[in-house]
């Protein structure tokens, strides 16, 4: 899977969750979740959740305390797709 | 010094009809909301009918975000939530700006049991050790005030913002919950109602103790049959019913449609003593929350002319006439008219009051008294005590002036509304 094809599914994943005043364009690499795309914090779990299914990968704790931008992100996704 | 209180805004959302005017039709011409549940057939439920209103996909998305539809599944929710904006939009009040909570409104939406097919989902993954994929929303969709929360954050109400539940009084309770605190000056609107949730998980316990009719699965329509003779047990129902209580101050202030005045009312207990068990009422509890009711009112027996009563269906029915009659010392021809809206869409449980205090209170505007279906063969013992004219068999033509609504629950308790038709 090429770096763009993860990058747009885990925009999919992440416009569902964003305030109906955020829109779907506001999403770039560098988006703070919480800070920058009003994202629910509480939805960070689902977050979580879907692309744990979208990518057959399991998150540690850990790895969610990390998750802050879109960036980290794709950064954690990568890293559990090659200890695969 | 209480203030005066009307209503000005409801929504439903029933067995028999969702959305106030198809229910107001559905009322009128006595249709039955009550049909056959493979889901319970497959489950080898006794009693395999039901109540249920009937949502579609394209229903939910009118009143809830595709995020808020992710992993819904608390059906009261959903019913409650239906029910409650409508009930809002019907009172034509806004829903509050992004940044300014509207103080004076507030929310008292009952539940019985809630969000138990989420409960379901959540129970599975954490005995398969799955905690971790719950998601976001369990508790919020199975918390008792779930339903509140959800039509609090989607209106914007400032007030307070709450869930009752004392069974089947549940919704009856809550208009005079809410009565009381706009009486008393704590708030300018209520939205006040109750919802119960769908499904086997809800029904199981009252299949489990034989209350339910047993020999109707076939004939589904003429299964829920109160004050009739052949009355064989309830039929279990959910969904949701909504009013809009507002201070007469407020809804003249801003020229708002009344459709009725609540005088006030009364909640007790009979304390599970005497006659009175868990499951059984107490005569004496309910003729005086009846008795309590009118006078709390400051009207006079004579005044009411309609009843909408609790009656479920069961061999309770003619204590529960017996009941009226003693306690507003009026029987035979001289008995107001009464009816049971039971019979149409079955017994909804938490639901239950708040539907049928829609329904009662659409009889002021309708200038009707809706008709019970599936009572032909009348219980002699009823007709012992009031003249079978008082019970109508069809939709008839008449002006209610006041209208009492008694609901009854598990754990012996009562509670009894006192609506008046409102005149400018």
């Amino acid at each position: 899977m090429n770096k763009e094809t993860k990058y747009n599914k885990l925009k999919d994943i992440i416009k569902v969750y964003l305030p109906e005043d955020v829109s779907v364009d506001a999403i770039t690499q560098d988006s703070n979740f919480i800070s920058e795309l009003n994202i629910n914090s509480a939805n960070l779990v689902d977050i979580i959740l879907d692309v744990e299914d979208e990518f057959d990968i399991m998150l540690e704790n850990a790895d969610m305390d990390k998750m802050q931008t879109v960036k980290d992100a794709l950064a954690i996704i990568d890293a559990k797709l090659e200890s695969k | 010094m209480r203030r005066r209180v009307v209503i000005t805004g409801m929504g439903v959302c029933a067995p028999n009809a969702i959305g106030l005017d198809a229910f107001t039709l559905a009322m009128k011409s006595g249709k039955s909301g009550v049909r056959f549940q493979s889901e319970l057939k497959a489950l080898e439920f006794v009693c395999q009918i039901a109540g249920k209103p009937e949502l579609t996909d394209e229903l939910l998305a009118r009143y809830f975000t595709p995020l808020q539809l992710r992993g819904l599944s608390a059906t009261g929710i959903m019913y409650g939530v239906m029910a409650g904006i409508d009930a809002w939009k019907d009172a034509q009040l806004p829903i509050a700006e992004k940044d300014k909570p509207d103080w004076d409104s507030g929310i008292l939406f009952g539940s019985g049991t809630l969000g138990v097919d989420k409960f379901h989902e959540a129970i599975h993954l954490v005995d398969e050790k799955k905690v971790r994929r719950l998601g976001s929303t369990t508790v919020i969709q199975t918390m008792a005030s779930g339903v509140s929360a959800y039509l609090g954050g989607i209106l914007g109400c400032g007030n307070q913002v709450t869930t009752n539940s004392s069974a089947c009084t549940t919704g009856t309770e809550g208009v005079l919950m809410g009565y009381e605190r706009i009486a008393y000056g704590n708030a300018e609107r209520m939205l006040v109602g109750s919802c119960s949730d769908s499904g086997p998980y809800v029904w199981a316990g009252f299949d489990a103790m034989r209350i339910l009719p047993r020999y109707y699965n076939d004939n589904p329509e003429v299964a829920s049959r109160p004050m009739s003779a052949s009355a064989s047990g309830f039929v279990p129902g959910s969904g949701a019913g909504a009013l809009v209580l507002e201070s007469l101050q407020s809804a003249m202030a801003r020229g708002a449609r009344i459709y009725a005045e609540v005088l006030g009312g009364a909640i007790n207990s009979g304390g599970q003593r005497g006659e009175g068990t868990m499951t059984a009422p107490n005569s004496e509890a309910v003729q005086r929350c009846i008795s309590q009711a009118v006078q709390n009112s400051g009207i006079d027996n004579d005044a009411i002319d309609v009843i909408n009563g609790h009656l479920t269906a069961t061999a309770k029915d003619a204590l529960e006439i017996r009941n009226w009659s003693t306690a507003l010392k009026r029987s035979g021809i001289d008995f107001p008219y009464i009816n049971s809206f039971k019979s149409l869409f079955g017994h909804c449980l938490s639901a239950a009051g708040s539907i049928e205090c829609v329904a009662a209170v659409l009889q002021f505007k309708e200038l009707q008294v809706f008709g019970n279906i599936n009572c032909e063969d009348l219980d002699p013992e009823i007709t012992k005590i009031i003249n079978d004219e008082r019970i109508p068999q069809k939709t008839i033509s008449h002006q209610p002036e006041i209208i009492a609504k008694a609901s009854f629950g598990f754990g012996d308790v009562n509670a009894c509304a006192i609506f008046k038709r409102y005149k400018d």
